[in-house]
């Protein structure tokens, strides 16, 4: 069995120190040792996005980071958005625009377009299309995602 | 009752508003618990070993180094299960393999340790000794005289109908109405062909998993990515012999399913390894996995044949398809006579005749999967249609309005249609998409340009549904029905029913979680069937509770039962007066004065026939009562890169008639999501096998779509022709938006191109290749 390490990440703000394997990745962790479950696992190869957590600010598969490497740096899930504004408003949009089916894409798509909207002005379709496209979903066809993205931005921005 | 739209202000009926999902508010939190996010205490976790051969004799293991590995608290193999067998349509599965292998990578062992990543190392130290035998890897192979036999012992599994099996045939269908053979005389034309298909994945994002406890009394608790508790009921008791009683079945949030969570995955498994180490085991597949052992969408050999007169009308069809069963037959008997009772369409044909044979090979078993085998012969029988409307120069979309059945026309092999939006579905997409000036856009250098049209049907029906609806104290409702939602909003959908029908805010309406505890049956969530059938349910249990109301209020005000009437807000009242009663005031009576609590139930079965013995004939008819029909109609533009050869749609319409959209906005996103789905397949998904190996198990050598691969947009056009029975009028749209799209997106790439592409998917190097034998000919395909 791997080595276990003591890890000390920053997790929504919380301090947790975790025994992890040295190999362990942060979804691992975040999932199996701080029961933190909104970043799913859908492909543990890095293709799906239904992990994807911001690591430092940016949107990163927590299933190929290991977890020591976030060490010092702070890891937020969609958990982590409560008084967030922007988040809001993509929350709001996707419930109104029926982005959301079954939802396991749901968490990982909120992060990526969370981080979408932190550019400044309204998204073009060509901006969103391409800054989810590393976000799979089979439900919805992603045409009332990229709506809701869009209506998002354009509040934001507003 | 009213809702009101918190984005428009406007209030309406519930039923036909595009009310938000009930449960998108915990999912836009990251709040749902899907199988892999339950843990119990004292939990530990399974995993399986996949057989190293295609076929083989299992002739023992040895599981001692992983019976020592760190961690672990068990080892499962065949030998610790009985000869139970679970299917469908056939019953020849084993909970786990036992005596023999069917397929590479089939489950032969399974581990449970205290972490997930014990089990998986444990794993692989049980050694099997196999005697390898000779595999099937076609059907073709598999028909032939000599061949190895995968089910030796086929003659003696239940079947559940007259399947005609032997050797390695699973079963075979015939049906036949008029006289085919001598009708083509009467044809100026007639055109022939042959299509393939591939084995396309699922995807759900969500990969299958299960977890299963055993209380102190030996009762089994299960959880598990299902689409129907009841199903997972009925294999897991099938395979390993427990009588139903013993087992209890729970679904958490279901992270999508497209047929592949229907029938059994690991589920038994699970179980089996919970009996044995008495603690709670989680078992969740990695996406190769799931690609490997699950099930997946058959490969179709069709051959097809279509004759008309000069003006038009089609006078015959025939069509003969072979299917690639798997391992196991699943529910690939289903699929095949559900295709050959689709391969008509949806037009006025006297004289079909459609025949077909499903073999066993040594690959994963391939079973439902959304369209259930309807998108493949809809790809031959649509691009016969666009052949004849060539050939005699008749616009595609007048061809079709010409031959189109009608309401009250019968369906093949006689089912009488009571509802049928085609024409109207034709109408909306012809207009919508300008369809009489396509492809008059200016043309990019470089680019061919192509406009498509297909048409098809599918039903919504099948089998057994129940609901219970109970009025609590307060007055507000509960309702319970066993279906699972699986993402696409059924709960949603049924809650609005209730809600209209009783008159009360749909926040009064509770949906209880299916519990096979204290559900009614329900077959599952598959062949469009929730809105319909348990919908059914739902508005005649809402009404038994109505009535139930208006008995207590006829006392309690002591009028006639005739003189009262529901009002919203959950009240009823004197017809005419301002006297009225709240629901909680009628629910107080009923729970502690007079006639007892307020529960009101409805069961059902479908029950219509699908064979007219006087108009028809049938031989292996699995569905002797199967559903009403949807209709849809979708245009696709396409874009083809004439140096890549790689085929874009650039934007679709896709109309679908659902007899009512009780949730207008979960109709629109189905469309949307058939669309993509159905144009993957159409495109570029494909699993490919090396031999005996899935060769692309895994996202990044399966491509589904993603942002930048879909449309620019899919226009989603809602069409209403009522059904008389469907609660509100609804029929199923779950597979209706599918059904048509790789026939439309293969007559957009023919017109674009001038090539027929008889094979999917229609991959950047075969449109290539087409493009340059058209320039070279007048478009016959070569390969
Ligand atoms: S689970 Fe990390 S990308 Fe799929
Ligand atoms: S909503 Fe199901 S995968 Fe996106």
């Amino acid at each position: 069995m791997a080595d276990r390490e003591k890890l000390n990440l920053t997790v929504n703000s919380d301090n947790a120190t975790v025994d992890a394997d040295a190999g362990a990745t942060l979804l691992t962790v975040l999932r199996d040792e701080l029961r933190i479950l909104s970043p799913k696992r859908g492909c543990n190869q890095g293709v799906c996005g239904s992990c994807t957590v911001l690591i430092d600010g940016t949107p990163q598969r927590s299933c190929l980071t290991l977890a020591v490497t976030c060490e010092g740096k702070p890891v937020q899930t969609v958990d982590g958005f409560d008084a967030d504004t922007k988040m809001a408003l993509l929350r709001d949009q996707f419930q109104q625009n029926g982005a959301v089916q079954c939802g396991f894409c749901t968490s990982g798509m909120l992060i990526s377009a969370w981080h979408l909207l932190q550019e400044d002005g309204a998204l073009s379709r060509e901006d969103i299309n391409a800054g989810l496209s590393g976000n799979l979903c089979r439900c919805t066809g992603y045409q009332k995602i990229v709506d809701s993205v869009a209506a998002a931005s354009k509040e934001a921005s507003s | 009752m009213t809702v009101e739209n918190s984005k428009t202000g406007v209030t309406a009926g519930v039923v036909g508003h595009p009310v938000a999902k009930l449960d998108s508010g915990e999912k836009v939190m990251g709040r749902s618990e899907y199988i892999a996010d339950l843990y119990r205490p004292n939990m530990v976790h399974g995993a399986v070993l996949g057989s190293a051969h295609a076929h083989a004799r299992i002739v023992s293991y040895d599981t001692s180094e992983a019976e020592k590995a760190p961690g672990v608290v068990a080892v499962l193999t065949g030998d610790d299960v009985g000869e139970g067998r679970m299917g469908a349509f056939i019953k020849d599965e084993h909970a786990i393999a036992k005596g023999k292998v069917l397929y590479l990578g089939e489950p032969v062992a399974a581990v449970v340790a205290e972490t997930e990543e014990q089990a998986r190392s444990a794993v692989r130290l049980i050694k099997v000794e196999y005697e390898e035998l000779d595999a099937v890897l076609s059907p073709e192979a598999g028909l032939a005289k000599d061949a190895p036999i995968l089910h030796e012992n086929l003659d003696d599994y239940f079947k559940v109908f007259d399947t005609g099996s032997a050797g390695n045939l699973a079963s075979r269908t015939v049906f036949e109405e008029g006289d085919v053979e001598a009708a083509w005389e009467s044809c100026d034309v007639i055109v022939e062909g042959e299509y393939t298909t591939e084995p396309q994945a699922h995807v759900a994002i969500e990969p299958c998993g299960a977890l299963a406890e055993v209380d102190a009394g030996g009762r089994v608790t299960l959880w598990s990515a299902n689409q129907s508790v009841f199903r997972v009921q009925a294999n897991v008791c099938e395979s390993l012999s427990l009588p139903m009683t013993r087992l209890r079945c729970l679904t958490p949030r279901v992270g999508a399913g497209f047929g592949n969570k229907m029938e059994a995955h690991v589920q038994p498994i699970t179980v089996a390894l919970t009996l044995k180490c008495g603690r709670p085991v989680k078992l969740i597949l990695t996406r190769e996995e799931d690609f490997e052992i699950v099930r997946a969408r058959h490969p179709f050999k069709i051959r097809m044949k279509t004759g008309a007169k000069k003006d038009g009308t089609l006078i015959a069809r025939k069509c003969e398809v072979l299917l690639d069963c798997g391992a196991f037959a699943d529910d690939s008997p289903g699929v095949l006579g559900y295709s050959l009772l689709m391969a008509r369409g949806p037009y006025r044909i006297a004289n079909v005749r459609s025949e077909g044979k499903l073999v066993y090979t040594n690959k994963m078993r391939f079973g439902a999967y959304r369209g259930f085998g309807n998108p493949q012969v809809t790809f031959a029988g649509e691009q016969q249609i666009d052949d004849i409307a060539e050939q005699l120069n008749i616009d595609p979309i007048k061809l079709r309005r010409k031959n189109m059945t009608h309401e009250g026309d019968p369906w093949f092999l006689g089912q009488e249609v009571r509802s049928n939006g085609l024409k109207q579905c034709l109408d909306e997409v012809e207009a919508r998409s300008n369809w009489k000036k396509r492809n008059q856009a200016a043309q990019r250098p470089g680019v061919k340009r192509g406009t498509g049209i297909a048409v098809a049907a599918h039903i919504s029906g099948l089998l057994g549904t129940g609901a219970i609806v109970r009025m609590l104290e307060d007055g507000s409702i509960s309702l319970n029905t066993g279906a699972t939602d699986i993402g696409q909003g059924s709960d949603t959908v049924l809650a609005q029913i209730c809600a209209e029908t009783l008159k009360v805010p749909l926040e009064n309406v509770f949906v209880s979680s299916p519990d096979t505890d204290g559900s009614p049956y329900n077959w599952g969530t598959t062949a469009s069937r929730v809105t319909y059938t348990t919908g059914r349910a739902v508005a005649a249990a809402s009404a038994d509770v109505e009535k139930q109301v208006k008995e207590h209020a006829a006392q309690m005000l002591d009028c006639d039962i005739g003189d009262l009437e529901l009002r919203d807000g959950g009240r009823v009242g004197i017809v005419g007066s301002n006297t009225d009663l709240p629901f909680f005031a009628v629910s107080a009576h009923a729970h502690w004065a007079v006639g007892g609590p307020l529960v009101g139930t409805s069961t059902l079965v479908f029950e219509r026939d699908t064979l007219d013995p006087k108009r028809a004939v049938a031989q292996g008819l699995p569905f002797p009562r199967i559903g009403v029909m949807s209709f849809s109609a979708v245009v696709t533009e396409v874009e083809v890169d004439e140096v890549t050869g790689q085929a874009r749609v650039v934007e679709a319409w896709s109309a679908a008639d659902v007899g009512r959209a009780i949730n207008p906005q979960l109709v629109e996103v189905q469309l949307e999501g058939g669309f993509l789905q159905g144009m993957g397949f159409a495109l570029y998904e494909e699993m490919v096998w090396d031999g005996a190996r899935l060769a692309n198990p895994s996202l990044m050598d399966y491509k589904i779509p993603t942002t930048r691969d879909a449309p620019g947009v899919v226009h989603p056009i809602i069409v209403e022709a009522p059904e008389p029975d469907g609660p509100f009028g609804a029929k199923g749209a779950g597979e209706i938006c599918i059904n048509a799209v790789p026939a439309s997106i293969a007559n957009a790439v023919e017109d674009a191109t001038g090539f027929r592409h008889r094979s999917l998917p229609m991959t950047s190097e075969r449109v290539l290749r087409g493009m340059m034998s058209a320039d070279k000919t007048s478009g016959e395909e070569a390969s």
